[in-house]
């Protein structure tokens, strides 16, 4: 069997902190620019947990540096951003991650990225369906935007008909979960260290993808697509029924995502449609974001987001959204602090299941910023893959230092 | 002989021919605009430097790239460098008269490029007292123009012309500026909000001569007379004719500021 994911957690952070040393000591020595953050972070659980022994207090510290340095008259550069956490309840929190380390060649109609790296694709708020080509990190945040650096190459190339991005990865990485002492779980942990994928090469498969982008008028446009190890793991019984493990299935997806901006209006529409041997599933977001700016003649704006969120999934693949609706409002005051405020709900159609989500933030002087989370669920359907985590409400709050 | 072409001088020159307050505005615009053109590309940093009420100071650092374009209006990018937690946070924008401009923002923390709506024209930017229409390129047709008096300023013998925005979602019923004719330059800024009473005025200072053509003012402080409170923004290493092009101001692009 293939080296066990702590085994990885441990290279990744001993890599880490080599190349952090390394780095300080060039940052000296060369043209090397350091930004990042360290934060702390308090989560308040508001009810005992329903299947771990943590407690209702969880705190945690997060480092976040990033080294960068360009010669060649900029056309060359390379970037290093390690990410390290420090949880105060869930070993499994506890991780490092090598965010990006990636060498940039830049030229008039080209561009060649080489090694880990971080890219986003799509337009929508709620879900990020064609979003495919890092793997979440889970124990970060379960709304799926913290992300593992992916091992990549990535050749851009710009054309008047678009840009067509060509990535090959010839390395997986594995979701992460959290650990039997964490809460947001269900009653069987995942045992990570046991992943089976499809494929008999397993995390070495070289997944391949392609991108087509275009700005057109008024238009943004994105068709896309993938082929590889399904980033979202099947989560399958142990033989002895103690854990779940996490099978990667082998899966091509294409992808289709498209922006309309008009006036205060941004009209969005992600589609996928995703095969693998066992299953063919179609899912879609497509909704709205209206911007009223300066409300009332103050400096507020007031932006109001509504998404639809569907997939033809049913039963077999279990997703928290198959018919579902999200509504919002993100709330801006444009002040010194740059405070900001967003408050959303998921409410699922088909039943009066409802999950909530706050997030509030506001910079402090010019080097830190608070930020406060909210997750609460009203989740009474026990088919729901919310229902194990309904007793998991939280609120979080984060004070983070910028450097 | 001198008188000919002192006559010759007098009709060629737009702007003592015109005859009406209207057409006299606009043609001291026209000059203004004129004796602007042929940048091609500009770089520069900028200190903005946030002040209110009370005097409390906060600072904001930031890199503009310009692209003049023929006809319409020009192309801009921008990065944020400070305050730290939005360092890396990048800015295109295409303007235009009085089309909506086309506007992205990549936020670099989810590595995303957000194409943005661009009718925000009266908000603040960045928390400070300029809002995106007081920052945005100038284009004639964007105003009506009205040429109100001769008046001196700060010792500059000065147009005081009145123009009224024409495009949509403005803060402002009108402004008045003045601009020194001795070299087209706008030494002055009072801006009326949209109850028509007087909310800003913005000063021009430290003008400086670039490729001996370009004016650039290196110090513009925005006091709000309502609010009290004001910013400066401090222009410096101004750069033309890089040899920029089309190319540098894609979407694209936002992804590998630094």
């Amino acid at each position: 069997m293939a080296i066990s994911r702590r085994t990885i957690l441990n290279a990744s952070a001993k890599i880490s902190a080599f190349l952090v040393i390394t780095c300080f000591g060039l940052c000296r020595a060369a043209a090397v620019e350091l930004s990042g953050y360290m934060s702390a972070e308090y989560r308040y659980s508001h009810h005992d947990a329903l299947f771990s022994s943590s407690g209702q207090h969880n705190p945690s510290m997060a480092l976040a540096p990033e080294f960068y340095t360009e010669w060649d008259n900029g056309e060359q550069s390379l970037l290093f951003s390690p990410f390290i956490r420090v949880d105060g309840e869930d070993a499994e929190r506890s991780h490092a991650d090598i965010r990006e380390l990636q060498w940039l060649l830049v030229r008039d109609d080209w561009e060649l990225r080489v090694g880990i790296g971080k890219v986003f694709w799509g337009v929508a708020e709620s879900q990020h369906l064609v979003d495919v080509i890092n793997q979440s990190d889970f124990v970060e945040n379960t709304d799926t935007e913290d992300k593992l650096g992916q091992p990549m190459i990535n050749l851009s190339l710009f054309q008047d008909w678009g840009t067509v991005d060509l990535f090959v990865m010839p390395y997986f990485r594995e979701r992460t979960f959290v650990g039997r002492d964490g809460r947001l779980r269900g009653p069987l942990v995942v045992d990570t260290d046991a992943a089976t994928y499809e494929s008999g090469a397993g995390r070495h498969h070289l997944d391949v993808a392609v991108r087509w982008s275009h700005s057109v008028g008024d238009w943004e446009l994105g068709l896309s697509h993938f082929y590889g190890s399904n980033r979202e793991p099947q989560l399958l019984l142990n033989s002895t029924a103690t854990a779940l493990i996490p099978f990667y299935e082998t899966m091509h997806q294409t992808g289709i995502d498209a922006q309309y901006t008009r006036e205060s209006w941004l009209w969005k529409l992600e589609m996928i449609r995703r095969e693998t041997s066992a299953s063919t599933f179609f899912a879609l977001t497509g909704g709205v974001e209206y911007t009223f700016y300066s409300v009332f003649d103050s400096d507020i704006d007031v932006g109001l987001i509504s998404e639809y969120l569907f997939d033809d999934c049913d039963d077999v693949c279990r997703t928290a959204f198959e018919d579902d609706v999200l509504v919002g409002t993100r709330l801006t005051w444009n002040d010194v602090q740059s405070s900001e405020l967003f408050v959303g709900v998921i409410h699922d159609l088909s039943s009066e299941d409802m999950a909530w989500n706050i997030e509030a933030s506001r910079r402090i002087g010019d080097r830190w910023k608070v930020s406060v989370e909210g997750r609460f669920f009203n989740v009474d359907t026990v088919q729901s893959v919310l229902y194990p985590v309904r007793r998991d409400d939280y609120i979080q709050l984060e004070l983070a230092r910028y450097f | 002989m001198r008188k000919f072409l002192l006559l010759a001088l007098l009709l060629l020159s737009p702007v003592v021919m015109a005859e009406t307050p209207e057409e006299k505005g606009l043609a001291i615009a026209l000059e203004t605009d004129k004796r602007d053109k042929g940048w091609q590309d500009s770089y520069a940093e900028m200190k903005m430097v946030l002040r209110n009420r009370h005097g409390k100071e906060s600072v904001r650092q930031i890199r503009v790239t310009n692209l003049e374009v023929d006809g319409d209006g020009d192309k801009g990018l921008t990065v944020f460098d400070e305050p730290r937690d939005i360092k890396g946070t990048s800015f295109l924008s295409y303007s235009h008269s009085l089309e909506p401009d086309e506007q992205w923002i990549f936020l670099p923390a989810l590595k995303r490029v957000k194409r943005i709506s661009s009718s925000n024209k009266s908000g603040p930017f960045m928390g400070s007292e300029f809002a995106y229409e007081d920052i945005s390129s100038f284009e004639i047709p964007k105003y009506s123009y009205l040429y109100l008096r001769d008046e001196l300023f700060n010792g500059m013998d000065c147009y005081v012309l009145e123009l009224r925005p024409q495009y949509q979602h403005s803060g402002y019923t009108k402004s008045h500026v003045w601009i020194d004719k001795a070299e087209f330059r706008s030494q002055k800024i009072d801006y009326y909000d949209r109850k028509d009473s007087l909310l800003k005025t913005q000063i021009f200072s430290d003008y400086q001569q670039y490729l001996d053509q370009y004016w650039r003012a290196h110090t513009m402080t925005m006091q709000n007379h309502q609010n009290g409170k004001s910013t400066t923004l401090q222009w410096d290493d101004f750069q033309f004719k890089n040899g920029l092009n089309d190319g540098d101001f894609k979407k694209n692009d936002l992804k590998r500021q630094r």
